[in-house]
């Protein structure tokens, strides 16, 4: 959504003729201002000199860079695998912030490009096909690179004596929206898991997300108990429930947190869901996290649009932005989140978490609760295993949610939940703006190409689909492309926070509008990009001044005659600028 | 909880000599031994009162308060007045309430509480703290409300009281808020105490009776710093003739001394710069009032000038001899075509004192929080809430303000009169902010502090009467120093390498203004300052009181928390102050860089208007023409003006606007939020990013040193090298204010409910997903 303005074909012309699969470009909901482009341009100048830096980056996309330098043609630069199906000359567009603009629409099989000459510099708006929400898309891209999947998705520690990794799952049967590789309570055979699996809604069965390394307490997800109306119960449930307590010695209770509200939760019995009783679960004590299913959020994020779109009413800002109610939306995630943190770290107990079906409220919550919970999710790796882990194997419904490929853009099914994750993620690293390896701009990149389709990591709705197609032979990962150039998504400012369990703030005094995301398309929103810069400088300052002592201490030790012993010391010393600290 | 009480100790040794230890004056008034030993603890205390105190924490922090003696500490000067023993002050910890006791006391500067709280700090957090006013000291001047409470019903105190209440609530203007229990306290001692903090700061003083005056007797003999090292005082008239010098003013201004001695007028600075064509005589002929006065020159020439209005006459020949005055002294400084000038009216177009006055007693009761429960509540509507106080439109609205006037003086070359009835309040605001923005030199510690002295000290605002620290009329209390405080801060938020001082220099400038040991803000005029401390009179007295500048920031913070007030990313190299002296050539050439000016874009809204206005009516329909108007409205010069600076990468070291976006105003959290213990974010916030970057500077240093000497001896390299990088702990977002609500490792969980949805309930009530789940 986000971007979003109109493209207007105007004037005499008959109106862009239509590329075979892009049905109307009126009111095609998407754009870039100026300004995007501008930045993107600086970005081409900084990254090149990183690029030959990268070691696993496909040379595919290092085109991608170098081509967007061809300023001066009217032809939009095109990817490897990328070619123009279909380009109209005068056409307008209308830019809400500087006004109409007359130049060539040119649409190929991955975007969607404008460029007017009668600017200096030449206007530029450029948007991956995908991006655009109420225009029929196309589907992926098709660019042919490296395959880097395959980032692994196993806890370390397991198996342990409490938990078993199985296979149950191998080919998809027991539930094909989960991985194929499952961690479960040890002492529950694979039979009985079949009997849960029938259960519990579409076969997801609690499996284990994450474990306490001291406590040995652990995060598990599912979804909703098919208890219906009748109050059915099962006896395997309750035991697998009871052997997942078990297995955490510290604790004689366990904690079911039900992403939902009350209301629904009970609702859902009508269609042969609901929760668990805690009559039927011993040692159990179930809360309500009061999260709102995803039509209220799709319908959220549209009234947000509404207001930072094209142009945002000073006097009436906060009430406006209150009447979104977008913030109180992300402040009741992420204090569900604490909720859930603060059982398994001060509680020590473990904790069950579903919503309705397990693969939107509940991998919000489990992924933010791990983020607080352990350092390693808040580097950059760490943080690209958690989205692999939590959204991606256990089934978040990607295509289903970003509707890409579908042109029903009304469709109920979409809604901005992964978005809404990784805005909670932005707000707690502006809470502790040291204690995350990644920075605003890495955040951003994902979300571009959750929409961008360039890169494969965000298509279909499941493993079992994404093998079923194919994808990581035939698509890029976004993450190889994000992991050649570290440096651009690195947070100078990271450190010493590692072990910390972090409690954010789940206060609306505390959280504010994600600006450099929402909003980035107005150009009197500037993101404070020189900050950074100047913290960088730093860094480099502080590298350079480390490599110096370093040489000094090697030329004293060369001088001094015991230099042999020493010889391999001063490698050592030389510390990657980012862990040091 | 109650942590380790030997540890407070090392933070008074701390003291200077300025300030020595006093131990209590009064005979058994150490606390603990007899009074609470036999007291409240041994009978379990009812609870229906402070119910959430458990009867057993009260017990465990008795016991170790009666080890420990606690000593009050008194100013030079400072006399204690009356005081109470076994008072319960109530802590918010973990979201449960503990009581800690301890005596309270009043003295003729400040309020304090003497607990054993104080515990636990390291020595490394000591050295961060205020040297004059601890944790639990509230000077006179700093209490804002004091409520009582009785039978749970909280009810605002003053006058003469009836009755006594169980607990005393203290609300501080620098939104502290104190709850005292008075339960366990003897009855007399309350009347003692509570009548007597009524008194001492509710009550009506006189000038001469404000501590400072006392202090200043007392520490007579101690060693003045020179207040010129910390910033430039404008009280002699070599001050303003350099100020001139340095914005090249000098050629069209002149510093005059007609008002020495307060000749001609009291609400003037006994120097100040008139236009130099300007007649002495035409200053005294209304009392410097109609006079146009200097603010300040900007590079290409056009001056900053405000003007108090003129009296305002019945008589039509009395009115046309002021007009026939007006217009003459207008000619000074709008001279067509040489020289035109704008006057800006601050009495009539813009803010009303009232106004900021109401938004701000609005938007303070959103901090002045005294539980939990209080803060998750306004949690749910926090945002309706901001908006209603608008204080943040307020700030908005000056911000722009301020960016009009450098619109005409820069873009425009006009010379900005402006106009207000004295001139000293939001003459004061509006000039200091538009220099702020246009002068580098006024984002420096050493500008800024020069700057508040012209703008304000010398300028006549009347902090006395604005800050009410006299209580003689709550009326005219207006935070105008401190709006102009978070309009700046807005501007260090936005813009933070463009200035040397930091949000915590911002904050702690903020909690000056109720310390009367400065005679910074506590006085209404230069003049009123001068006739009491005895500079003008021949008083019997030898020397004239020696009176403290908070520009000496020695005085209240050791030099490891004077770090916390400059900013270590400042960019200070003034690598562009050769290209702005070109002065209007540099300008045109940036005007012509912008994407933006009219000269390009205007033909093609040309072209677009006439050729296809019929189209977007027909065809497009409103969504599209919405659009359209929007990118109309940029037409006008501010507009313009405002976008072309902001789509040019901001040099720090020049003309700097802020943003004026609804999404960019925001609330100052560090003044705002700093005593809720809700809000805090342990191990975060913004210290987190200073501790860092300070950590990073020092070990940029240390390496530094280390290459400086390497020519020594091979062994001190080695041994050097294997020091570890300094670490920091785990600070909370409220360091370095709050420094004792820091034990707390749990998160703060909301427990406010969810807030109607309205319009959306039946999509709350839809399913998630479209499938029929009862086959499974």
């Amino acid at each position: 959504m986000e971007k979003s303005s109109s493209c207007e074909s105007l004037g005499s012309q008959p109106a862009v003729a239509r590329p075979p699969s892009v049905d109307s470009l009126s009111s095609a909901s998407t754009s870039h201002s100026e300004n995007s482009v501008h930045t993107k341009s600086a970005s081409v100048v900084s990254s090149d000199s990183i690029s030959t830096s990268a070691e696993n980056f496909s040379p595919d996309l290092r085109v991608l860079r170098e081509s967007n330098k061809l300023a001066e043609m009217e032809e939009p630069p095109l990817l490897p695998g990328e070619n123009i199906k279909d380009m109209a000359k005068d056409v307008t567009y209308i830019c809400p912030f500087t006004g109409a603009v007359r130049g060539t629409l040119t649409v190929t099989n991955y975007r969607l490009y404008f460029k007017s000459m009668e600017r200096d510099p030449p206007f530029v708006l450029d948007a991956s096909l995908g991006v655009i929400s109420r225009v029929e898309k196309i589907g992926g891209a098709s660019s042919r690179g490296e395959n880097s999947y395959g980032l692994e998705t196993v806890c370390k520690g397991i198996p342990n004596e409490s938990w078993r990794i199985t296979k149950v799952n191998e080919r998809y049967e027991l539930c094909d929206t989960y991985p194929a590789l499952l961690v479960v309570p040890a002492n529950i055979p694979d039979e009985e898991l079949k009997r849960v699996a029938s259960f519990r809604s579409r076969g997801r069965i609690p499996v284990l997300s994450w474990i306490h390394p001291e406590s040995q307490a652990t995060i598990t997800r599912c979804s909703q108990p098919m208890v219906g109306v009748s109050g059915k119960r099962s006896k395997e449930d309750e035991k697998y429930l009871q052997a997942i307590m078990d297995s955490n010695a510290q604790s004689h209770k366990i904690f079911i947190f039900d992403a939902r509200p009350s209301v629904n939760a009970v609702a859902n019995k009508a269609k042969g869901g609901g929760y668990e009783s805690e009559d039927a679960y011993q040692n159990a004590e179930l809360v309500f996290l009061d999260i709102h299913n995803i039509h209220v959020m799709r319908e959220s994020l549209r009234k947000l649009k509404e207001i930072v779109y094209p142009n945002i009413e000073e006097t009436h800002w906060l009430s406006n932005l209150e009447s979104t109610h977008w913030l109180e939306h992300i402040k009741l995630i992420l204090a569900g989140a604490l909720r859930i943190a603060d059982r398994v770290e001060s509680g020590k107990t473990s904790v069950v978490v579903h919503c309705s079906d397990g693969w939107d409220r509940t991998a919000q919550l489990t992924s933010l609760a791990m983020l607080m919970l352990d350092g390693y999710y808040r580097t950059i790796r760490g943080f690209e295993v958690l989205v692999e882990k939590e959204w991606l194997s256990f089934g978040h419904r990607f295509q289903l949610r970003v509707g890409h490929g579908d042109k029903n853009h009304a469709d109920a099914d979409r809604s901005p939940v992964f978005l809404q994750f990784i805005d909670c993620v932005w707000q707690m690293t502006r809470q502790f703006p040291t204690a995350f390896e990644f920075n605003e701009y890495f955040l951003i990149t994902i979300l571009d190409h959750l929409y961008s389709c360039l890169f494969g990591t965000f298509l279909c709705n499941s493993e079992q689909q994404r093998g079923k197609e194919n994808l990581p032979r035939r698509t890029v990962s976004l993450w190889s492309y994000i992991n050649s150039q570290l440096e651009d998504f690195t947070n100078p400012l990271y450190g010493s926070y590692s072990n910390h369990v972090l409690y954010p703030v789940a206060s609306m005094r505390h959280l504010e509008l994600w600006v450099g995301y929402y909003v980035r398309w107005n150009p009197r929103m500037k993101p404070q990009e020189p900050i950074h810069n100047r913290y960088k400088e730093l860094l480099a300052k502080r590298a350079e001044l480390q490599k110096k002592v370093e040489e000094l201490q090697r030329e004293i030790s060369n001088r001094s005659t015991s230099s042999s012993e020493r010889a391999g010391s001063p490698a050592q010393c030389v510390t990657p600028v980012q862990t040091v600290v | 909880m109650g942590g380790a009480p030997a540890a407070s100790a090392g933070g008074r040794c701390e003291r200077p000599p300025l300030l020595p230890r006093v131990a209590a004056t009064q005979g058994g008034g150490m606390l603990g031994k007899g009074v609470v030993g036999g007291g409240g603890g041994t009978k379990a205390p009812k609870p229906s009162f402070v119910s959430y105190v458990r009867p057993e924490e009260i017990h465990t922090n008795e016991k170790e308060a009666t080890e420990k003696e606690v000593t009050l500490h008194l100013l030079p000067g400072e006399q204690l007045l009356c005081e109470a023993n076994t008072v319960l002050k109530c802590v918010q910890e973990d979201s449960c309430q503990r009581g800690i006791y301890g005596r309270l006391v009043c003295t003729d500067f400040k309020i304090a509480f003497l607990g054993d709280d104080e515990s636990a700090l390291d020595n490394d957090e000591t050295q961060f703290k205020n040297k004059v006013i601890g944790e639990n000291d509230i000077t006179l001047h700093c209490v804002d409300q004091i409520y009582g409470v009785f039978d749970e019903k909280k009810k605002t105190l003053f006058g003469q009281l009836k009755k006594y209440p169980e607990k005393l609530v203290i609300h501080c203007k620098d939104l502290r808020v104190f709850h005292f229990c008075l339960r366990y306290t003897k009855e007399e001692e309350v009347k003692r105490i509570v009548s007597g903090i009524i008194h001492h700061t509710q009550a009506p003083k006189l000038l001469k009776r404000l501590f400072l005056f006392s202090y200043a007797t007392a520490a007579r003999n101690s060693p003045a710093t020179d207040p010129k090292k910390h910033a430039v005082m404008f009280d002699t008239l070599q001050d303003w003739c350099r100020e001139l010098e340095r914005t090249k003013g000098n050629m069209k201004y002149k510093a005059v001394s007609v008002n020495e001695g307060y000749k001609v007028c009291e609400r003037l600075p006994a120097y100040f710069v008139v236009p130099a064509p300007l007649l002495e005589e035409d200053i005294e002929f209304f009392q410097g009032r109609g006079i146009p006065i200097w603010c300040w020159s900007c590079h290409n020439g056009c001056a900053l000038l405000k003007m108090s209005a003129l009296p305002k006459e019945q008589d039509d020949s009395m009115s046309q001899i002021q007009k026939n005055f007006s217009d003459r002294i207008y000619r000074t400084v709008h001279r067509p075509p040489y020289e035109t000038a704008k006057t800006e009216d601050l009495s009539s177009n813009f803010l009303s004192l009232q106004e900021i006055q109401m938004a701000y007693s609005k938007f303070k009761q959103l901090f002045l929080i005294d539980n939990s429960t209080e803060f998750w509540d306004t949690d749910i509507k926090w945002f309706s809430l901001l908006e209603s106080s608008s204080w943040l439109d307020i700030i908005r609205r000056c911000l722009k303000k301020a960016v009009e006037i450098i619109e005409c003086l820069e873009a425009q070359n006009m010379n900005v009169l402006l106009l207000e009835d004295n001139a000293s309040d939001l003459c004061c605001l509006v000039s200091s902010l538009a220099q702020v923005m246009m002068d580098p030199h006024c984002r420096t510690v050493f500008g800024f502090q020069s700057l508040v002295q012209k703008e304000w000290v010398m300028g006549g605002h009347c902090f006395l009467d604005r800050c009410n620290h006299l209580r003689q009329s709550d009326k005219e209390e207006v935070p105008v120093f401190l709006l102009f405080l978070d309009c700046v801060w807005q501007l260090v938020h936005q813009h933070p390498p463009a200035f040397e001082f930091t949000e915590t220099y911002l904050t702690v400038l903020s909690d000056s203004l109720y310390i009367p040991i400065f005679s910074t803000f506590f006085f209404n005029s230069p003049h009123q300052k001068d006739m009491n401390v005895g500079k003008e009179s021949q008083d019997s007295q030898s020397r004239p009181l020696n009176l403290l500048t908070v520009w000496d920031w020695s005085v209240q913070f050791e030099p490891k928390a004077q770090t916390l007030l400059t900013n270590p990313l400042y960019v200070e190299k003034p690598k562009l102050e050769k290209v702005q002296r070109k002065g209007t050539h540099f300008k045109h050439q940036r005007q012509l860089s912008l994407p933006l000016t009219q000269s390009k874009s205007s033909p093609k809204r040309g072209f677009f208007r006439e050729e296809t206005d019929h189209l977007i009516k027909n065809l497009l329909g409103k969504r599209i023409s919405k659009l359209i108007n929007s990118s109309e409205e940029l037409q006008d010069g501010f507009r313009e003006f405002y976008d072309g600076w902001h789509s040019r990468p901001p040099s720090y070291q020049g003309l700097l606007l802020p943003h004026l976006e609804g999404p960019e105003i925001k609330v100052w959290a560090q003044r705002y939020l700093r005593w809720i213990p809700e809000a805090q974010i342990l191990g975060g916030g913004g210290v987190a990013t200073m501790s860092k970057l300070l950590e990073m500077i020092e070990e940029v240093q240390r390496l530094q040193e280390k290459i400086e000497a390497r020519h020594h001896s091979q062994e001190a390299l080695q041994a050097e090298a294997a020091s570890p990088p300094r670490t920091s702990g785990r600070l909370s977002s409220l360091f370095p204010f709050a420094l004792l609500q820091r034990h707390s490792s749990k998160p703060v969980l909301p427990t406010s409910g969810w807030k109607a949805l309205g319009d959306e309930d039946d999509l709350a009530k839809r399913e998630d997903e479209f499938v029929d789940l009862g086959d499974v």
